[in-house]
């Protein structure tokens, strides 16, 4: 019975995989479609789908807007959300644990939610230059993977260490540099590469503060799905997987995949 | 000797300088967080009650009083119960084992994992809309088998939704239960057996308990994060299934009915903080 629920289990294991992978396959293998309609199996094989991306309706605007935004947000996050998580760690803060729930609570909230709500918001101060209330939005977006990330990191870090490279000669900004920095530096590449794909991801809460001309790559996406779908849109997005592929390639070489997972400690 | 002859670090700082200086780290975080999300919270809670001739309730009462939106609610809830059941069912076998490979196999199984994380919830909608097209790999796959004989409509169904649905969230319900059954302490169910009890009996009473953080987590996750789900209602089924996601997207792009929209957020909001609440006093209780 134990063998029969064993094998019950690898059953669904790699039914989850194969269906995990299932929509990433099709649209990398749409992409090279020789037909615009998407002929699967394939019957041979085009790259010329590549060749008009460039040539999409707003396309560049659109992925520099959320290179920028992304970059950005994630950068002020980073900083601050890393402060932050120094604060919390070192329990000199007056009620530390309520903030440090409070800086991840927007991860629970619906994005859509938040999106409107931030309208309303600065609306009513009268704030409305989409780029500057993309840019603030996406704040609240990266920060809680940050902080989040960056408390767990630290929860582990002794803070005794930087004392003791004081004792031993070290001025304070270098015992920071090189006893907490490098002790931290995974920590920090895995918070960097969550808020930077949750930024240049966003779709509910960049929709409501775009306009027109201020549009993210996202909502420029959706917006060819809708319109006229062809192999041009899945030879994009295979090139923004394959983007992610590389990033986690890179950074499962420098921290391991399965301390993303959560299984490390 | 004076003071400054001192190494730094043996002058203990005083408790308030040390505390001025936590709050100065805190600040910028707690400036976004207070600024950027606490306060549009409130103002959009506001927004749901106020209209020109002050406090009103007509936006709940036309929300949670017309049979059509709570229609529109139950359709929330229910994509948001039906994606976590399925996912959980799923998930939960498989995470024991992806526990229990090693070695290349538990990195593929791994990367499978992480790779449709990492990709955009638009393309991964955008490839189930290729999939489950008529002419689409599904259909012709069924009716190469001989299990249909004409194509069926699958696109732009419930069938479409929750396949689609159940695919983009699936990840956000494995990992937490996979982190910890891979800590699990295969002991425990030894001792059970050991004790005499039969392999249904220490499931039930030994490993469900000690992995039900793990669900509770990834249950909380999925359903908040299906309930409210946007992109995928819109390409997977379209107008004929609204949820409060797409009713609150319409009140605020098409209609410029902002306090109505604002009720349906709110109504939304609450759910999701009655979720976590919820989860958060379950994974709270001893055992």
């Amino acid at each position: 019975m134990a063998r029969a629920a064993i094998a019950f289990c690898w059953v669904m294991a790699i039914g989850l995989a194969l269906f995990l992978i299932a929509p990433l396959l099709v649209i990398a293998a749409a992409s090279f479609s020789p037909t615009p309609v998407f002929d699967l199996p394939l019957t041979g094989a085009s790259t010329r789908w590549y060749g008009k991306i460039g040539r999409l309706d707003g396309f560049w605007p659109s992925l520099l807007l959320s290179l920028q935004i992304a970059l950005l947000s994630t950068a002020i996050s980073l900083i601050s959300g890393t402060l932050a998580a120094i604060a919390i760690a070192r329990g000199k803060l007056p009620g530390a644990d309520i903030f440090a729930t409070a800086l991840v609570s927007p991860l629970m909230m619906p994005g859509l939610v938040l999106g409107i709500a931030l309208l309303q918001g600065f609306r009513a101060v009268g704030f409305t230059a989409p780029w500057a209330t993309l840019l603030v939005a996406h704040l609240v977006i990266t920060l809680p993977y940050v902080a989040r990330t960056m408390i767990a990191g630290l929860s582990r870090f002794d803070f005794t260490l930087i004392e003791a490279a004081r004792t031993l000669g070290c001025t304070y900004p270098g015992s920071v540099l090189r006893v907490m920095v490098p002790a931290l530096a995974p920590s920090f590449l895995i918070a960097g590469i969550f808020s930077f794909l949750a930024s240049f991801d966003n779709y509910p809460v960049s929709i409501f503060l775009a306009d027109v001309r201020t549009k993210t790559l996202p909502i420029r996406m959706l917006q060819y799905i809708e319109e006229a779908p062809d192999p041009t849109l899945a030879a994009l997005s295979t090139l923004i997987l394959l983007g992610t592929v590389i990033l986690l390639f890179v950074s499962d070489r420098v921290v391991g995949l399965h301390r993303m997972a959560g299984t490390s400690d | 000797m004076t003071e400054a002859a001192l190494p730094a670090p043996l002058a203990a700082p005083s408790v308030d300088r040390e505390r001025l200086a936590a709050i100065g780290f805190v600040l910028p975080s707690f400036v976004i967080i207070a600024g950027v999300f606490a306060l549009p919270l409130v103002l959009l809670l506001g927004v749901s009650i106020v209209d020109a001739n002050g406090l009103t309730l007509a936006n709940y009462k036309r929300l949670l009083g017309t049979p059509y939106y709570l229609g529109v609610v139950w359709n929330s809830l229910r994509l948001g119960l039906l994606t976590t059941l399925i996912a959980f069912l799923i998930s939960y076998p498989a995470a024991f084992a992806l526990a229990r490979a090693r070695g290349p196999l538990r990195s593929v199984l791994l990367a499978t994992l992480f790779l449709p994380l990492a990709a955009s919830v638009i393309v991964k909608a955008f490839a189930w809309t290729i999939l489950l097209r008529s002419d689409g790999i599904v259909n012709e796959t069924l009716m190469a088998l001989g299990i249909i004989e004409d194509p069926i409509r699958m696109i732009f169904t419930e069938t479409a939704l929750i396949v689609g649905a159940v695919n983009i969230f699936l990840p956000f319900m494995i990992l937490p239960i996979y982190a910890i059954v891979a800590q699990l302490d295969s002991r425990y169910a030894e001792a059970a057996a050991t004790l005499g009890a039969s392999p249904l009996v220490t499931f039930v009473r030994v490993i469900l308990p000690l992995t039900l953080p793990g669900i509770v987590a990834g249950v909380a996750l999925v359903f908040s994060l299906s309930v409210s789900a946007y992109v995928v209602p819109t390409l997977l089924i379209g107008e004929k299934y609204p949820t409060l996601a797409t009713a609150i997207a319409k009140a605020y792009l098409l209609a410029r009915e902002p306090g109505f929209g604002a009720a349906a957020g709110v109504v939304l909001l609450a759910i999701a903080i009655a979720v976590v609440t919820l989860s958060a006093r379950l994974s709270r209780e001893p055992k």
